[in-house]
């Protein structure tokens, strides 16, 4: 005997019809499978995804609107912690900005130095991508080989800049540090160690029947779709359109590196899953290139009227001035001290207009737009962030999915909900 | 609220909870330590990571910082299964009743730490789209400043909030 | 293409229509300062045209010049992905009437963009197919990135010290 296993679960009409109707289930904001803080509005028939609104602006923080009240070097704090797990890249694109809008370039250790710990920001994000991806999809192990990974990268990050996360280290005219001593053994050691891990990675994952079946063919985006949606980064890549901004619109040099732009064609998850991979070995490659080339020089431009005015260094509690700067200004040079007032609590005077600076973040094109009235402080500053744009393919991606499909959906275009609601 | 100083096993009571101690008798007092000790040695976490604390929080539950030597990498994703609240991150104003309806739906007892300055007191955002502090929407044990917190940081937060549980503990 | 170039076929793409008011090379950036009247048309002048197929449609925001007229400048950040220039259109609306018509009929993509616009500085796009907010919460009353309104915050107290937020501070 058998019995219609939806028997009873139909809607029925006193008339005697049967309605069907779809389910409305809220995913978020609270949820441990979304990448920080959005929600999800599902229609599902069943398990099926019929469509999908998301919702977002939970983590709005109103940093565009908290520049305009700081000087142009307090704004590289805000701006660091939009996009928090590519902090490096926000602030190397405002900081473009800036600079082209001053009319200076920083110096060509500086630039080295911005492209190395740049490649070295895209490695760990995608190493967290990795570990959340692989921790939503049940390869929970993924979780803490990512994580143990990052604490190498983070390590360097905090030698170097003194803080492991959103560093404010990139600064209006170069960087704000030089490397401390052995840094660049600590990074070649890195460099070392980092192609096994992603082999391990790769051993765990690329052939794993788990993995593939719950990626393949998950979460379609065509290049045509991508494109109208404005969709950047690894996603559009997967489509097997090659728009990386460093190739079309480079920056730093980046035309001076020999590295490849990783693409697909299927355009589906495990294809993201396979371009991020790629893009962390061709980023090691890069961060190899930048140690080669490394010449000893200034880290900051010399104008007086543009660069930060102290000279940091390591003491005991910490990085701070140093004692030498700091006997020069109190005790030796009234003219210094006065200059070292007014550069910090006034800034740099930056002419007026208007400059988009476009750079390729882990997630695809992140432009600052930034405009001045030739005040000391920025008169607009907007964050196209690509984990916004990218969202809007979120419905696109999962129509016609399962309700499971749609964490891999997610985890594949990698939003960073800081990015998104800034 | 002053902050006691708490030196090795010592229990720390004052005055007023020694006599409270004598007046609910010794089976009641070993009792609440019996009790304290157990909820303290095991916090399941609700996942309410929100910003850049929560990859710090991430961090401290990964292999470098384990937070389960102290039985609590476990995050729990229904607030109904957890006991402790770590608040990281930004709380946005359009968050801020999401906040409150997750705390509201943990059993008792419960515990919450706002870790990061975004947290405990808004941080470097004072403006119109942060809660400036999370106390202003639910009660807070313990706050760990940072900019993130390293994890060490959270860490040393979470250790002192299960002092507080041992020694503040009372079964109702 | 070079910026002077480029700006000189943009001219010639839309010398026909009176949209495009004037175009700007600075910066090694080009931008046309467009009306509001035909923007769409003007738009997809700009992408037929060969030499110049602006396709891609990175950012749509906006600027408040409070004090000038017209006060409000909407820039569209136009990409064309097979001769990788970039073109920034202007759109200005007066402070009475902010409403400039929508271009997701043509970029899907301006979706999201329009409606953060409209949320932060509560210009109207006309035509657009949800306009509500995206970002603030629904019940919000101001467009907080307008120059008149404040930053926020509340003030601060500790040990003694007593201190205003960051748009109130005289030191």
């Amino acid at each position: 005997m058998s019995v219609d296993p939806r028997a009873g679960l139909h809607d029925e009409s006193p008339s005697g019809e049967v309605r069907e109707e779809t389910m409305i289930v809220n995913l978020g904001p609270q949820h441990p499978s979304t990448h920080g803080v959005l929600r999800l509005l599902l229609e599902l028939d069943g398990e099926t995804v019929v469509s999908c609104r998301p919702i977002i602006g939970y983590l709005h923080t109103g940093i565009e609107k908290n520049c305009e009240y700081r000087t142009w070097q307090q704004a590289v704090a805000f701006v660091t912690r939009a996009d928090y797990l590519s902090p490096f890249f926000n602030e190397l694109a405002y900081c473009l900005a800036v600079e082209r809008l001053l009319g200076i370039e920083a110096p060509p250790r500086a630039q080295v130095l911005r492209v190395m710990f740049a490649e070295m920001n895209r490695v760990s994000s995608h190493l967290v991508w990795l570990a959340t991806a692989g921790l939503e999809l049940g390869a929970v192990s993924l979780m803490l080989y990512g994580f143990r990974e990052r604490e190498r990268i983070l390590d360097i990050f905090e030698a170097a800049t003194g803080l492991r996360m959103n560093h404010a280290y990139f600064r209006i005219g170069g960087v704000v540090m030089d490397l401390p001593e052995g840094a660049e053994d600590r990074i070649r050691e890195f460099l070392a160690m980092m192609p096994g891990r992603i082999g391990e990675y790769e051993a765990i994952l690329s052939r794993n029947p788990i993995w593939i079946g719950r990626n393949r063919g998950v979460g379609y985006l065509s290049a045509e779709d991508a494109l109208a949606l404005g969709v950047t980064g690894p996603t559009l890549r997967a489509a097997g359109v090659a728009k990386d901004v460093r190739r079309d619109e480079p920056y730093c040099g980046y035309d001076t590196y020999d590295f490849e732009v990783v693409t697909r064609e299927e355009a589906d998850c495990y294809a993201r899953f396979e371009i991020r991979i790629e893009e962390m070995k061709q980023s090691l490659a890069i961060i190899g290139q930048c140690l080669d080339r490394l010449e000893p020089g200034a880290v900051m431009v010399q104008d007086p009227k543009v660069r930060w005015p102290g000279e940091l260094e390591v003491g005991p509690d910490g990085i701070g001035n140093s004692p030498a700067y700091v006997k020069h200004i109190m005790e030796e040079s009234m003219e210094a001290l006065i200059h070292h007032f007014k550069m910090v609590t006034e800034g740099v005077q930056v002419p007026a207009g208007e400059v988009y600076q476009p750079v390729e973040s882990p997630r695809g094109e992140l432009g600052l737009y930034v405009v001045s009235n030739g005040d000391h402080h920025p008169y607009r500053v907007k964050i196209r962030d690509p984990s916004f744009v990218n969202c809007q393919a979120i419905p696109t991606m999962m129509a016609g999915g399962l309700v499971a499909d749609a964490i891999a959906v997610i985890s594949s275009f990698d939003p960073v909900m800081g990015g998104v609601d800034r | 609220m002053p902050v006691e100083r708490i030196e090795g096993f010592q229990t720390g009571r004052s005055d007023a909870d020694a006599e409270e101690q004598v007046r609910r008798g010794i089976l009641l007092g070993t009792l609440d330590r019996a009790v304290s000790w157990a909820r303290k040695q095991s916090m399941w976490p609700v996942s309410f990571g929100l910003a850049c604390c929560a990859i710090e929080m991430m961090a401290t539950g990964a292999g470098d910082y384990d937070l389960s030597r102290w039985g609590m990498e476990l995050f729990r994703a229904s607030p109904r299964q957890a006991d402790l609240m770590i608040v990281a991150g930004r709380v946005s104003q359009k968050m801020a009743p999401v906040l409150r309806t997750v705390y509201d739906q943990m059993p008792e007892p419960k515990w919450v730490i706002s870790m990061g300055v975004c947290a405990s007191a808004g941080g470097m955002f004072t403006n119109y789209a942060i809660v400036q502090g999370v106390d202003t929407v639910v009660p807070v044990d313990v706050y760990v400043p940072g900019c993130p917190p390293k994890p060490e940081m959270l860490m040393y937060g979470i250790l002192r909030l299960h002092e507080k549980v041992r020694t503040e503990g009372r079964v109702k | 293409m070079r910026a002077a170039e480029l700006a000189e076929r943009v001219r010639a793409a839309v010398a026909e229509t009176a949209v495009v008011v004037d175009v700007v090379v600075a910066r090694d950036e080009v931008t046309a300062i467009a009306d509001r009247s035909d923007l769409l048309g003007a738009l997809e002048k700009l992408r037929n045209d060969t030499e110049l197929s602006f396709d891609f449609l990175s950012s749509v925001t906006a600027t408040d010049w409070p004090g000038r007229s017209p006060r409000f400048w909407v820039a569209y950040e136009l990409y064309s992905l097979s001769h990788r220039h970039r073109l920034r259109v202007k759109v200005g609306l007066p402070e009475e009437d902010p409403r400039v018509p929508s271009v997701t009929p043509a970029y899907p993509t301006a979706n999201w963009h329009e409606r953060e616009t409209y949320d932060f500085f509560g210009i109207v796009f006309d035509g657009h197919p949800d306009l509500r907010r995206i970002l603030l919460p629904d019940g919000w009353e101001s467009h907080p990135l307008r120059k008149t309104e404040e930053l926020g915050g509340v003030n601060t107290r500790y040990k003694g010290a007593f201190i205003p937020p960051v748009d109130r501070r005289t030191t």
